[in-house]
């Protein structure tokens, strides 16, 4: 069953608390960032758990889910790498960047590795042009991305992921 | 070196911390104002500074502030617009990093002057740490009580609340914004009513970006007075800049708007010229929306003048032969980058992030896309530049938000100044493959007084 912690649970309140009575519909983006969190991408029955948390109709949470790109509307990898495909990105070699990742890894922008932890994703500018190329990874972003970079970033990342198993 | 007022301190050891900032005269600004001014004091040194808007418009702040609704008994609200997603631009993101104490105070006195007992940043979804970093600092404010109940004693209470987006470059359009801190789909509404009289809960409501607000800080210091006197004519101040593309040290500067262009780029206070020797063929000056200009228009006017980096001089000879401070995000081709190609990015950008509304900007974002990708890909024809150029023209000014004019600008511009590169990629679809079109004649000198 799809229900946050306690500690999500006060923070949902206290975003409510910022807005005028009644407005609690304001909350729903901070707090389907928060059920993302949680469980890693948004189900169907995550947002129905949403709606009733924020006295919504389902419909409202679903509008909004599919509206805005930061949303994972279906499992992701582990770790997904978000990267920036725009111009000036481009303009220092993001293109590279995308193919060296999908060789390395053996998928295409959009695919998840077989063993569910990768996901590559090509995104629009992030507000990083003059550090680029980027990508975004979880909360944080890894910049003046080289293939070097991108190898110590997968090493990494298979690292982090077999201590936690 | 030309003056700082927002990032002078940027880079004092700890400035993100409130001891730091206060010790190296923070809130100093919250005390003239809050002790000493009333609100239409406050709106009236704004005014008189010249300040404009530096989320791209470049409307007077002052003046915007001037005209929101005050009916009795209805709270009103301010809104930071921290959204900042136009290609280019990453000024926003280095200010609330290095100096998040900088915006919190000027929103203060700026909640202050409006009226506004709860203020929201709104920041894109993507900015998760400074939300961080941005909470901390309200919070220091809190706890040294320049927030809250009767702030010094004046009887203003405020707030300062920071709310994350989602992904959606449309939600720094100011109603979208508002739309979505209401916790609905990024759309924009139908101008009027205008946020001045009915925003965020219905409430008068005013939008203003980071580096606006931030802009206030020194001008309470120091007064309208000597605040003017920084810039020319109606670029006042200071502004932010950012740097990217194919120069040496890409970055944020801040800048007093009295430099010229050549500078900018080939300075070593600045840019500090283009990597590996290579020539300059062409520059976007404001951020992805406005237009790209060739090295020879970009460096002088199609006057002959000089070209500056301010707000008249960048927009000289209009969209015909000059472009627009816009957002201030600045990118820079050098000669081995393919104008088609970039185009081809942004009409990707625009059409991904078009709310749908508007039919022009639906279909038509996605069509340029679609034929731009062909002419790259060599497999444009002729006629289809022209096409390109006439669905230009259709979205231009018919749509529900300047998204739709947005989109249009960065085609049309390109088309204008670099049409032999088109041409070239539809009669050499296999050259085209292999290697770009280049400097051409790009960096030309011009002949003078090119009829509009
Ligand atoms: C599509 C679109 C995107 C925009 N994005 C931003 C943005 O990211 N940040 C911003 O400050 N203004 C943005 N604006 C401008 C805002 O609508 C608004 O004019 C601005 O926030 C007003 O603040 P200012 O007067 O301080 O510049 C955008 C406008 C449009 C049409
Ligand atoms: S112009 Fe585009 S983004 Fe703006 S309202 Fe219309 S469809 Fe939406
Ligand atoms: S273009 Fe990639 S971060 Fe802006």
């Amino acid at each position: 069953m799809v229900q946050f912690p306690e500690n999500k649970i006060k923070k949902v309140q206290e975003i409510i608390a910022r807005y005028p009575e009644g407005k609690q519909k304001s909350a729903l983006i901070p707090v389907l960032h928060l059920a993302q969190e949680e469980f890693g991408w948004l189900s169907s029955e995550t947002m129905d758990y949403v709606a009733s948390l924020l006295k919504l109709e389902p419909i409202e949470v679903y509008e909004v889910a599919t509206f805005y790109s930061m949303y994972n509307l279906k499992p992701v990898g582990r770790y997904m790498f978000e990267v920036c495909q725009t111009g000036p990105c481009m303009l220092r070699g993001s293109d590279n960047i995308i193919e060296y990742i999908g060789q390395k890894l053996g998928i295409k922008p959009g695919e998840t590795t077989a063993d569910g932890l990768f996901t590559l994703k090509t995104v629009e500018c992030l507000g990083a042009c003059g550090y680029a190329p980027m990508m975004q990874m979880g909360k944080f972003y890894r910049e003046h991305l080289t293939k070097e970079k991108v190898d110590a970033i997968i090493d990494e990342c298979r690292t982090k992921a077999s201590t936690l198993n | 070196m030309s003056k700082k007022l927002l990032l002078e301190k940027a880079h004092v050891e700890g400035i993100r911390t409130y001891d730091v900032y206060r010790r190296e005269g923070g809130y100093r600004s919250v005390e003239k104002a809050l002790k000493t001014m009333s609100p239409d004091q406050i709106t009236e040194e704004v005014k008189k500074s010249g300040l404009r808007g530096r989320g791209g418009a470049g409307f007077p702040t002052g003046l915007k502030w001037s005209f929101l609704a005050k009916p009795a008994g209805v709270p009103r609200y301010l809104v930071c617009n921290s959204d900042e997603s136009e290609p280019g631009t990453f000024k926003d993101r280095y200010l609330m990093e290095f100096i998040p104490h900088l915006l919190v105070e000027g929103l203060i006195v700026s909640s202050f002057a409006l009226g506004s007992n709860r203020t929201f940043i709104y920041i894109r979804g993507e900015y998760a740490w400074i939300v961080d970093i941005l909470e901390q600092a309200i919070e220091e404010a809190k706890a040294n009580g320049w927030l809250g109940k009767n702030i010094l004693g004046s009887g203003f209470d405020c707030e300062i609340y920071v709310q994350r987006g989602a992904g959606a470059y449309i939600c720094g359009e100011e109603t979208a914004l508002i739309e979505s801190l209401e916790g609905k789909r990024g759309n924009p509404r139908i101008k009027p009513p205008f946020p001045a009289v009915k925003g965020v809960w219905d409430s008068p409501t005013v939008v203003n970006n980071v580096e606006t607000i931030a802009a206030v800080v020194p001008i309470i210091n120091i007064g309208a007075e000597e605040y003017l006197k920084i810039g020319v004519g109606k670029s006042t101040g200071t502004k932010l800049i950012s740097a990217c593309g194919n120069i040496n040290k890409p970055g944020v500067y801040e800048i007093d708007m009295t430099i010229s262009v050549e500078e900018f780029i080939y300075s070593d206070e600045y840019c500090g010229g283009i990597p590996n020797g290579k020539k300059l063929k062409a520059c976007i000056p404001g951020g992805s929306s406005v237009p790209i200009l060739p090295t020879n228009l970009l460096l002088k006017t199609a006057k002959g003048e000089t070209r500056y980096m301010n707000y008249e001089s960048l927009s000289d000879g209009g969209f015909a032969t000059g472009s627009m401070m816009g957002s201030g995000g600045f990118i820079v081709f050098d000669e081995d980058q393919c104008v088609v190609r970039h185009t081809l990015t942004l009409a990707r950008f625009y059409r991904h992030e078009s709310c749908g509304q508007c039919s022009p900007c639906r279909e038509g974002t996605g069509w340029m896309e679609k034929i731009l990708k062909n002419i790259e890909y060599g497999k444009g024809k002729m006629s289809d530049i022209d096409l390109l150029w006439d669905i230009q023209r259709k979205i231009e000014g018919n749509t529900i938000c300047p998204l739709g004019d947005a989109a249009a600008w960065p085609v049309a511009a390109a088309i204008r100044h670099f049409r032999d590169e088109f041409e070239w990629h539809v009669n050499n679809p296999d050259e085209c493959q292999k290697r770009n079109y280049g400097l051409a004649h790009y960096a030309d000198p011009r002949p003078l007084a090119v009829p509009a």
